[in-house]
């Protein structure tokens, strides 16, 4: 930090006052204008920092939405629409923050394929990968207890559904699942710990991850399109050839990407705020009612994927072990990838078409379980489900037989 | 390659976000034509909300609340003088600021009705403004129901058609054989209006529900275009300021 104690010893004042005391400039160089990062970004990259950015919009939005709603069997529901109706600005609030919540999902879904596209999980990233995937698991519980708050008729219908699944659970399991209601039902006292869950303990959680997340990804550095490392070719200075400083070029061109990704949000927000029922369901405008059960039961679009695997397997607890194996699986991609290059551009064609058939299978799954389950829609759940998991199971083969090309010794460019 | 196919992702995300959103609300159930109809309102049309909310308050009012709606809002946002608000629309004994409610108890309509009529604040939401028109045009007389008619959105339902002297009467006509379907509506009986005056009551009605299940949808729709145009703006110049800064890189 030879450059920064010097700019230190120069500065006088507040400044110095400062420094002496808190290390601003030291962290500031450290973590932005002399962390390096590859210079041969794509659009891919844009993602992780939107992320973050959806989670400060979901923070602050939600701040504003925890003043006027109330965490009451009673009263949610009254609540929601009064805070769509009387409260100033009210409506911008709450469509932000639901806005937000299919959009935080759409980001890191985003992420995650660019991390799957490019290896970005491969040595010496893992730990890295495995953050993310905890966050992942992390936004799943915050997304869900969110979606339970507004105490519509699908909130209701829809907590009662996802947590029964923790009945099938042996032994135990029905003891879980009245311990983590407070209840014999969905009842009030759900409603209380999920909105206890939502804004203190989930997002602090949250926040701690993102933290770590950061932190490994400092410790590693960041992977690019071609996978290969920057820090392996340094240049007289000591820095690396390929990186430049993250502040000002990523900060400036991240600012691209914010301003784009505003367009749509705000596109959304302003326009298609329930996205045709998707980002909010139409049962979810009727209060819960244990008497009704909406028409069919389906979660919001982000959960839908797993979904159509629990309900593709004829038993219940054999469903609900598929479906929590379709997310510890990802866990282990740092493992199953035995490929020598880590990009996909250098990967061999039984990797491209893999990776294709997951990302088709992710999709259509996600489809099939916002529809009915008819016969139809369960053999394609199946055959789809059957993908997904063949995707992972055997990497290991498909990523070491296959003809692959070489890395390139510097980074490319592919505009 | 990578251009286009950047350029692709993009358009197709756009397309999505667009088309998608509105055409996955268009969609309705299995049925006859009549599930197509559409109420082709437009909740930024002030005049229409005028006239809707005076045929609620004149026709729905009686039986069905909108809870979360105060008088006073309504007048706001539909321009409604203090002096008409109150000879006009106000329920007898409702003072500006109350919550639009019915003098109907829950359980006078249970037991006149056989079910309490909903709250329909948030109907349009929950069924779709589609779903209202539909049902405000498919009552016919049927002989086998217990108030002489039923309805086509709703088999069943325990509404009477409140609307038929407007209206006048209608007979359906169903196909025959195994799967029975609904052909047509001949009108037996003319009603005050003709066809073309009660669609148009009709879609003033629902634009009304529309607004209120959601008071504040026209003023977001015109506020989002000064949103996006500040949006496409900024963007516009953190690309200069990027396209500056990278020059030299490379």
């Amino acid at each position: 930090m030879a450059a920064s104690s010097e700019s230190t010893a120069k500065q006088g004042g507040f400044r110095a006052w400062l420094n002496k005391r808190l290390p601003v400039d030291e962290f500031v160089a450290s973590q932005l204008t002399g962390y390096f990062a590859p210079k041969n970004f794509n659009i891919w990259y844009f993602f992780g920092s939107l992320a973050l950015l959806v989670f400060v919009i979901q923070i602050l939005s939600g701040i504003f939405l925890t003043m006027h709603y109330k965490p009451s069997e009673l009263m949610a529901f009254d609540s929601v629409e009064y805070i769509m109706r009387e409260v100033e600005w009210g409506w911008l609030i709450r469509y932000m923050h639901s806005t937000g919540a299919s959009f935080f999902f759409i980001m890191v879904y985003l992420h995650m394929f660019r991390a799957m596209i490019y290896g970005s999980y491969r040595e010496p990233r893992e730990l890295l990968w495995i953050l993310g995937m905890l966050l992942y698991l992390a936004l799943m519980a915050e997304a869900f207890m969110g979606y339970v708050l507004p105490w519509g008729n699908m909130s209701y219908w829809g907590a009662q559904v996802i947590v029964n699944l923790f009945g099938t659970i042996p032994v135990v399991g029905p003891a879980i699942v009245e311990w983590i209601r407070g209840d014999y039902g969905i009842a009030d006292s759900t409603l209380n710990r999920f909105f206890a869950l939502h804004v203190i303990a989930v997002p602090f959680a949250i926040a701690f991850l993102i933290l770590m997340h950061l932190v490994a990804l400092r410790q590693t550095g960041s992977n690019n399109p071609d996978g290969i490392e920057i820090k392996k070719n340094l240049g007289a200075d000591g820095k690396p050839v390929d990186g430049i400083p993250f502040h000002p070029y990523y900060t400036i061109k991240d600012l691209v990407g914010v301003g784009v990704f505003l367009i749509f949000f705000c596109g959304v927000l302003f326009f298609v705020p329930t996205f045709g029922g998707l980002f909010l369901e139409k049962p979810n405008f009727e209060p819960a009612n244990a008497l009704s059960t909406p028409e069919h039961i389906a979660p919001v679009w982000y959960f839908t994927a797993f979904y159509a695997m629990l309900r593709a397997v004829p038993d219940q607890q054999m469903g609900a072990l598929l479906m929590l194996l379709a997310i510890v699986v990802l866990f282990f991609l740092p493992w199953l990838d035995r490929s020598p290059v880590k990009s996909i551009r250098y990967k061999g064609i039984l990797s491209k078409i893999a990776l294709t058939l997951f990302v088709i299978a992710f999709i259509v799954l996600s489809y099939l379980g916002l529809q009915p389950a008819n016969d139809l829609y369960v053999i394609l759940a199946r055959v789809f489900t059957a993908v997904y998991f063949a995707f992972f199971i055997l990497m290991p083969w498909y990523t070491r037989i296959e003809k692959t090309k070489p890395a390139p010794e510097r980074v490319t460019y592919h505009g | 390659m990578v251009k286009a196919m950047r350029h692709s992702i993009f358009t197709a995300a756009l397309a999505l976000t667009l088309a998608f959103g509105s055409s996955a609300e268009a969609a309705s159930g299995p049925g006859g034509a009549w599930t197509q109809w559409s109420a082709g309102n437009d909740v930024s049309n002030i005049a229409s909300l005028q006239r809707g909310a005076s045929n609620f308050m004149g026709y729905c009012a009686g039986c069905h609340s909108i809870k979360y709606m105060r008088y006073s809002r309504m007048a706001e946002d539909l321009k409604i003088p203090e002096a008409q608000l109150e000879s006009l629309l106000l329920l007898p004994g409702s003072k500006k600021n109350d919550y639009i409610t019915t003098a109907l108890s829950a359980a006078d309509g249970e037991a006149w009705f056989g079910k309490a009529p909903p709250d329909l604040s948030l109907i349009t939401r929950s069924k779709g403004s589609d779903y209202v028109y539909q049902f405000l045009k498919t009552f016919y007389a049927d002989p086998k129901s217990t108030n002489g008619t039923n309805n086509l959105a709703l088999p069943g339902t325990a509404m009477p058609h409140v609307l038929s002297s407007l209206q006048g009467v209608q007979t359906a006509k169903f196909s025959e054989g195994e799967h029975v379907h609904w052909e047509s509506f001949e009108l037996v009986e003319p009603g005050q209006l003709s066809p073309e005056a009660y669609d148009d009551f009709v879609r003033d009605t629902v634009n009304f529900l529309e607004y209120v299940g959601e008071p504040a949808k026209a003023k977001r729709q015109s506020l989002g275009v000064w949103v996006i145009l500040f949006l496409l703006l900024f963007t516009g110049l953190a690309y200069l300021l990027k396209k500056e800064y990278w020059k030299d890189v490379k």
